[in-house]
Formats: C-alpha cells, sequence, structure tokens
C-alpha cells in the first residue's frame, strides 16, 4: 500500500513538472561556457563603443557579467535561474535611447559572430530579446 | 571641369564628417528606390532614408542605372530623413529612348522628371513593437520632355500620387534567417512612372496599385530578395506591364549599399520583353 503511494505520488510529481524544455538554443551558443565567451565579448565590445560605454561606467562589471550570462541561459533554453534586477529596474534613471538599445545590440552581434555563433542562432536569441526595447528604454 | 570631381569629393567629405548619427542597425535603412524614396529598387519601404533614429539625422546619396533589351533609365538623386519620423528626397531621372528613338524617328531621344517625395513614418517599428512600420508618402512629378508623351495621349505633365506602405523584419523569420516583408498601395495615374506625364486617352483617373517586396537577410549585410509593382494602363498606343525584379542588396557598412538586380519590365511603349539589369550604388550618413 505504501509503494502504491509512493509511485502516485513520483507520477502526479512528473506529470505536474513542465514538459521537456527546448534548450537547442542553449545548446548552439556553447551552453555556459559560450554563452560566458559572448557576454565577455560584448563586454569588451562595448567597452571600446564611444557610443555607450558611458552608461557602463561605476558599475560592478563581474556582476553584470554573471547576471547577463544567467539571463542569454534562460532565454536560451539553459538551466539556470535569472537573480538579477528586473529589467524595468536595472535600467531606471539612464534614460536610454532606441540608438543605445541598437548600439548594445551590434555589439553582440559582433560577439556572438567571433564566437562563431551560426546567423539562425543569432536571430533566434535578438528575438527573444528584442520584446525586452520596450522595458529597456526611457527609462 | 577638372574641378567637378574634387568638389563631389570635399562634398563627401564634408557629408561624412558631419557627425551624422548611426543609431539604427546595419541595412535598416534600405536602399534607395528609382524615385529617391528609401525601400528597395522599385518601390518605396517604411523605412527612411539613412540610419537615423530618434533625434537624429540621416541621409543617402544614391546612382542608379536600368539596362533593358531597348531602353536605359538613369537616376540620381537624395533623401534626407530627421527623427526616423519624417523623409524628404529628390530624384531626377532620365530616361533614355534607344531604340524606339532611332525606328520612329522621334523628335527627342530621352525624356526626363523631376520627383520630389515626402515620407512619414504614422506608427511602429520596423523590427521592435507590437506594429509593423507603417508610413504614408506623396510625390509630387514634373515630366520634362512633355512633347512625345503629349503626342501619345497623356493628359498633363505633372502630378502628385500618395502610397502607404508597412515594413517589418521578422527576425528568423525564414528559417532561421531574417525576412523583411514589405506591401503597400499607391494612388496614381502616372504614366511609367511619370516618364510618360500622367493620365491619359484611356483613363484619366488615379488607379489604387498594389506593390510588395520579400527579401531574406543571409547575415546582417546581405539580402536577396523580389518586389513586384502594380503599374496603371492609360495610354491607348501601348500597354505598360507591371515590373518585377529580383534582387540582390550588399550592405557593407552604414556608408555604402550596392543593389544588383535583375528587372522584368514587360512593354514598354510598344516595345514587348524590357528584361534588363538594375544597379544601384548608394551612399549613406
Amino acid at each position: 500500500m505504501r509503494s502504491l503511494l509512493l509511485v502516485v505520488v513520483f507520477t502526479l510529481a512528473a506529470c505536474a513538472q513542465q514538459p521537456a524544455k527546448d534548450d537547442s538554443l542553449y545548446r548552439d551558443l556553447g551552453e555556459q561556457a559560450g554563452i560566458t565567451r559572448i557576454v565577455e565579448g560584448m563586454l569588451l565590445n562595448i567597452a571600446a563603443d564611444p557610443r555607450i560605454v558611458r552608461h557602463f561606467e561605476n558599475i560592478d562589471i563581474v556582476r553584470l557579467r554573471d547576471k547577463l550570462v544567467e539571463q542569454i541561459c534562460v532565454e536560451a533554453g539553459g538551466p539556470c535561474t535569472y537573480t538579477g534586477d528586473s529589467m524595468e529596474e536595472s535600467h531606471k534613471g539612464q534614460n536610454l535611447t532606441p540608438s543605445d538599445f541598437n548600439a548594445l545590440v551590434e555589439n553582440l552581434q559582433d560577439a556572438m559572430s567571433a564566437q562563431g555563433v551560426p546567423m539562425p542562432a543569432q536571430n533566434r536569441l535578438l528575438a527573444r530579446l528584442a520584446p525586452m526595447r520596450a522595458q529597456v528604454i526611457d527609462r | 571641369m577638372t574641378q567637378l570631381p574634387r568638389c563631389i569629393a570635399l562634398l563627401f567629405g564634408l557629408l561624412a564628417n558631419l557627425a551624422w548619427a548611426d543609431g539604427r542597425l546595419l541595412a535598416t535603412g534600405g536602399a534607395s528606390s528609382i524615385e529617391g524614396a528609401a525601400g528597395g529598387g522599385i518601390t518605396p519601404w517604411a523605412v527612411l532614408s539613412g540610419y537615423g533614429e530618434r533625434g537624429e539625422w540621416g541621409a543617402d546619396v544614391f546612382a542608379t542605372r536600368v539596362e533593358t533589351a531597348d531602353y536605359r533609365l538613369d537616376v540620381a538623386g537624395i533623401g534626407v530623413a530627421f527623427d526616423n519620423r519624417i523623409e524628404l528626397s529628390y530624384a531626377r531621372q532620365r530616361f533614355d529612348l534607344g531604340t524606339l528613338a532611332r525606328n520612329l524617328n522621334l523628335p527627342e531621344n530621352s525624356l526626363s522628371q523631376d520627383i520630389f517625395g515626402l515620407k512619414v513614418r504614422l506608427f511602429g517599428d520596423l523590427i521592435y513593437d507590437q506594429l509593423p512600420q507603417v508610413s504614408l508618402g506623396i510625390q509630387h512629378k514634373r515630366q520634362k520632355d512633355f512633347l512625345i508623351p503629349s503626342l501619345v495621349g497623356a493628359q498633363r505633365s505633372e502630378d502628385t500620387e500618395g502610397y502607404i506602405t508597412a515594413s517589418r523584419l521578422i527576425l528568423g523569420g525564414a528559417f532561421g534567417y531574417n525576412l523583411l516583408l514589405n506591401g503597400g498601395v499607391r494612388y496614381s495615374r502616372a504614366n511609367e512612372l511619370g516618364l510618360l506625364g500622367f493620365g491619359g486617352d484611356r483613363r484619366d483617373r488615379h488607379s489604387v496599385l498594389k506593390e510588395g517586396s520579400v527579401a531574406v537577410l543571409f547575415n546582417p549585410r546581405w539580402a536577396l530578395g523580389v518586389e513586384y509593382r502594380e503599374k496603371p494602363d492609360n495610354l491607348g498606343f501601348a500597354g505598360e506591364s507591371d515590373w518585377a525584379d529580383l534582387f540582390l542588396g550588399y550592405f557593407p557598412n552604414k556608408n555604402l549599399a550596392v543593389v544588383l538586380a535583375y528587372a522584368r519590365l514587360g512593354e514598354i511603349a510598344t516595345l514587348d520583353n524590357q528584361d534588363g539589369v538594375y544597379l544601384s550604388v548608394q551612399g549613406s550618413f
């Protein structure tokens, strides 16, 4: 009787879980190591980009890197949890413009290309990030 | 005469050095259409000239040649946009009648016109907003060699037409590659763009004409697509065909675009099967 109860409990628990998550984008980006290289490449590109580098001064760049890696990992369907602030909160007071957003997109694209990420995977990630623009600009 | 190339080089240098902004993404300024508005080759898109985003200026200068079996069209022009909201453009077209002028001993061997354009982005965004980017445009056209058009039935040498067009870039929309969709309607009575005047003996009212294009971006620098444009049929002396083309666009950076196309222009002023090559070079600032 007790073993039957256990089976029922485990079956219910299994059914309650989400269907297997599609992590193909996460794998296309090179998983944790690949995403870390992309984010670091993007931050290096930004450091050399006079259009937007001022928005990254006086912040904890290591923390930013870690949160960006988490975020991209989550968006790509990877086994991560995003522990950072909301997009609205983290961009508050910066008055970012559509041009600033696009400059960051270009730095991300360059970083992905430098890592050899195939164009369809790049586009899939950009399609996941594009809807965030409204939460980022004009805050 | 040797001054001219130096003046042009100086002008380009000056334009390039001005702080024209580049807030939009590569290729999202499109090329310059043959009527001067930012777009594809034979149709305008909802995007505006250059790469300016909110609060920024953008501009294009371009030269285009279309060479068919019996004709040649040369176009040069400029487009200036501000705030990713409003675009002003000017284009001069010169249509070389070639075979037709020789065969018929015509009084003139070319037809020219000026096109002044205004385009306003109404709402939406090419990539980001919920809604696609939708723009409204008007074009005022002045045909400058009206003798031949008047002899074949054209009613006037000057006219204004309007169009509304929507554009959207779907990220990963074509098997993972970015897909650009564009569609619009035009309200016009221009014969062969206006090179053969406006209105005709057969029909002298504006027509609602559909136009559109589809392109795939293999990466941010290369685009391959097709365009289609309905044309009116106002003149009795010859049929006027809808136009189509297959184009390859190259955007190596935000200052240069090159478009090569194969155009099917059908019947133009009695001569049929006017297939040809289209080449356009654009500088953006």
